[in-house]
């Protein structure tokens, strides 16, 4: 699978905050991150280790304070707002540690909200979210409000959302964090699935090393470095 | 984005909080009822002051006594405690037939009046209230009284000082139970403080309500003209001859406002040596003028109130919003890394903030406009809100929701997404 088409090509990437005043903070020294397509990647590193930093910079959530970033043949570290808005439309599917489904708007309008954002028609939306959903097997509960799941149907719910406009990468950060282990598994046999029958390219941030193990590829955030600790058993890959 | 997706996407924002949506709305609902109300009101009111001011016919002229020292009319000035006209201040009969003979053409009917005072018409247990006015024989022509039956005062009335009289259809359905030709040569007797006047019924006319005559009584107590011979009030009430106010009817072809100007030069010649009272005429045109000024005035009042009430009512609506965009704070972090840009948000805070105040509006509009109905039934002037008002009313909302959200919404499209995302 490291074959596949480079995706992420981070080189020397440093963030700074509080810039130019008394408490200025270098959380990231100098990353450097290659991720290709068809990877299931995985990073963990202790809290404070500059570990979200680092996904929000994946993420075109934030740009780094120096260094260049390439995502999917496009550079990010000098897009604008408006740029990164349509970037982490396209090409990243976020699924977060407590699922962040729009309260009020059942599980269907939520898998549309990222192709409504991205201009594609409700009767286009309407069908893609039907079939991600029916994918994540949520197919009998696309009507129902994120409170009437458990957390784990909305987990599914979120990756489905994640999937919504084909991204590029999906961004998963502690996504089982805030489920019970078995539940937790399930989230994690369908990123395997999605990783293995779709080719998706996966980057999942965590601090639990024995998830991490099962990737193809597990990264360590150090002090706001990364270290390539060990390659992940589960595809049997050689670095 | 389209707009039906961005007006679903404000309903939803703002189904989830019902009640507060609808304590926000209050504010303008009530800025906009109170404002839809009071203009319906006034509408209605000023209508029915210009119409019944129209129906004296715009070519009446009013001419009073004016009190050279206060610029007050007769009227008012005796009222604040001036000196009342003299005898020899009133307009005389001889003044009224100089002015006849010098206008000429120019005028239609001088319409003369006096007063007696109220009284009831008594017959065992019927009655009928009314005001016992002396008329001269012009009245009934300037005025446009409708005779249903027998016939107007005349001038053979005024010579003799006779005892006739003309009597609403009103006072028929009390005294004579409808049937005017009984009444027709019956006598009434008016018990005036104690004091019984008599007169014979020669004629019936039809009563009108007007702005003017305006009554909460029942309907059988309402208190109606009784017309008399103006010379035979004036020996009924001892008054002195002469006249403190006459009208005079210009003639159709004849511009009212030039009537007034020559009446009111001719007139005041008799006065120039006169120390108290001079001559003061003014042409119905002009009263109609001067009313719908006042409304005018009264209307850019009540925008003024409106105008801050809607203030106070959009800062109420600037404030829920900002609580909601707090308390939305991680779902705008959610909605900014699933790709929604920064107008994307301000759109969907703008849109859900003028919702709040077009629904607001449009209730405010419904409350008023039955408000307004409502309160110029009362005054017996029923009216409807314009079409001018609703589209103001509904513009204004608008705006107000647009200037009042803007703020809020700015906030949250200028959120770190980060920042937002990790908002506990």
């Amino acid at each position: 699978m490291e074959t596949g088409r480079q995706l992420i090509r981070m080189r020397g990437i440093v963030k700074r905050f509080y810039i130019g005043q008394p408490n200025e903070l270098e959380i990231l020294h100098g990353i450097d991150l290659d991720v290709r397509e068809g990877e299931f990647v995985s990073i963990v590193g202790a809290s404070g280790s500059g570990k979200s930093t680092l996904m929000n910079l994946i993420g075109a959530l934030d740009r780094p304070t120096r260094g260049s970033y390439w995502l999917d043949g496009t550079v990010i570290e000098d897009a604008d707002d408006q740029e990164l808005s349509g970037i982490r439309n396209r090409k990243i599917g976020f699924v977060f540690q407590n699922f962040n489904l729009i309260s009020r708007t059942n599980a269907q309008r939520n898998v549309e909200l990222p192709m409504m954002y991205a201009g594609i028609g409700a009767r286009e939306r309407a069908e893609r979210a039907k079939a991600l959903l029916e994918m994540v097997g949520m197919g009998d509960r696309m009507t129902h409000q994120p409170n009437e799941l458990s957390g784990g149907q909305k987990q599914r719910v979120a990756i489905a959302r994640a999937m919504a406009n084909d991204p590029a990468i999906i961004l998963a950060d502690e996504p089982t964090g805030a489920l019970d282990s078995k539940t937790g598994r399930l989230v994690m046999d369908l990123f395997h699935r999605l990783n293995r029958e779709q080719g998706k390219t996966i980057v999942l941030i965590t601090h639990n090393s024995e998830l991490a193990q099962e990737t193809s590829r597990v990264l360590t955030m150090r002090d706001g470095m990364l270290e390539h600790t060990a390659e992940g058993g589960a595809d049997d890959v050689t670095g | 984005m389209s707009l039906a997706e961005n007006l679903r996407l404000a309903l939803e924002g703002l189904r989830a909080n019902k009640m507060r949506a609808v304590l926000t709305m209050l504010g303008i609902i009530i800025g906009i009822a109170a404002v839809i109300g009071i203009l319906t009101v006034g509408d209605g009111l000023s209508g029915s002051i210009t119409g019944t001011m129209s129906s004296f016919g715009a070519s009446t002229v009013s001419v009073s006594l004016q009190a050279k020292e206060s610029g007050l009319d007769s009227m008012s000035s005796s009222m604040l405690g001036f000196a009342a006209p003299e005898e020899d201040d009133l307009i005389t009969e001889e003044m009224i037939e100089e002015l006849r003979k010098r206008l000429g053409a120019e005028i239609e009917y001088v319409s003369l009046t006096e007063s007696v005072g109220s009284g009831q018409v008594k017959d065992g247990h019927l009655y009928a209230n009314v005001s016992v006015t002396g008329v001269n024989e012009e009245y009934f022509d300037a005025n446009e009284v409708d005779l249903l039956a027998g016939r107007f005062l005349q001038s053979k009335d005024m010579d003799g000082e006779r005892n006739t009289c003309v009597v609403s259809d009103k006072l028929v359905n009390n005294m004579f139970g409808g049937d005017a030709e009984a009444a027709l040569g019956s006598e009434v007797s008016v018990d005036r403080g104690g004091e019984r006047l008599r007169f014979r019924v020669v004629g019936v006319y039809e009563y009108e309500a007007s702005i003017m005559n305006i009554s909460m009584a029942a309907e059988e107590d309402i208190s109606t003209s009784l017309y008399i011979p103006v010379s035979t009030a004036k020996h009924l009430s001892g008054a002195a001859d002469g006249y403190s106010n006459i009208t005079v009817i210009a003639s159709d072809d004849a511009d009212s406002a030039v009537v007034a100007a020559e009446v009111e030069s001719f007139l005041s010649r008799y006065y120039r040596t006169n120390e108290d009272y001079t001559i003061f005429a003014m042409s119905m045109d002009s009263v109609i003028e001067s009313v719908n000024v006042v409304m005018d005035r009264l209307s850019i009042a009540i925008s003024v109130i409106a105008a801050i009430s809607l203030l106070v009512g959009g800062i109420g609506v600037m404030n829920i919003m900002l609580v909601s965009v707090t308390e939305r704070t991680r779902e705008i972090g959610t909605r900014k890394a699933l790709g929604a840009t920064n107008g994307n948000i301000r759109i969907q805070f703008v849109v859900e903030s003028m919702i709040i105040c077009l629904v607001g509006g449009i209730i405010g509009i419904i409350l008023g406009a039955i408000l307004g109905y409502v309160g110029s039934s009362l005054l017996d002037a029923p009216a409807f809100p314009t079409l001018g008002s609703i589209v103001l009313a509904v513009g204004f909302s608008l705006a107000v929701g647009v200037f009042f959200g803007y703020y809020p919404a700015n906030k949250a499209a200028c959120m770190d997404p980060i920042e937002a995302l990790r908002y506990e």
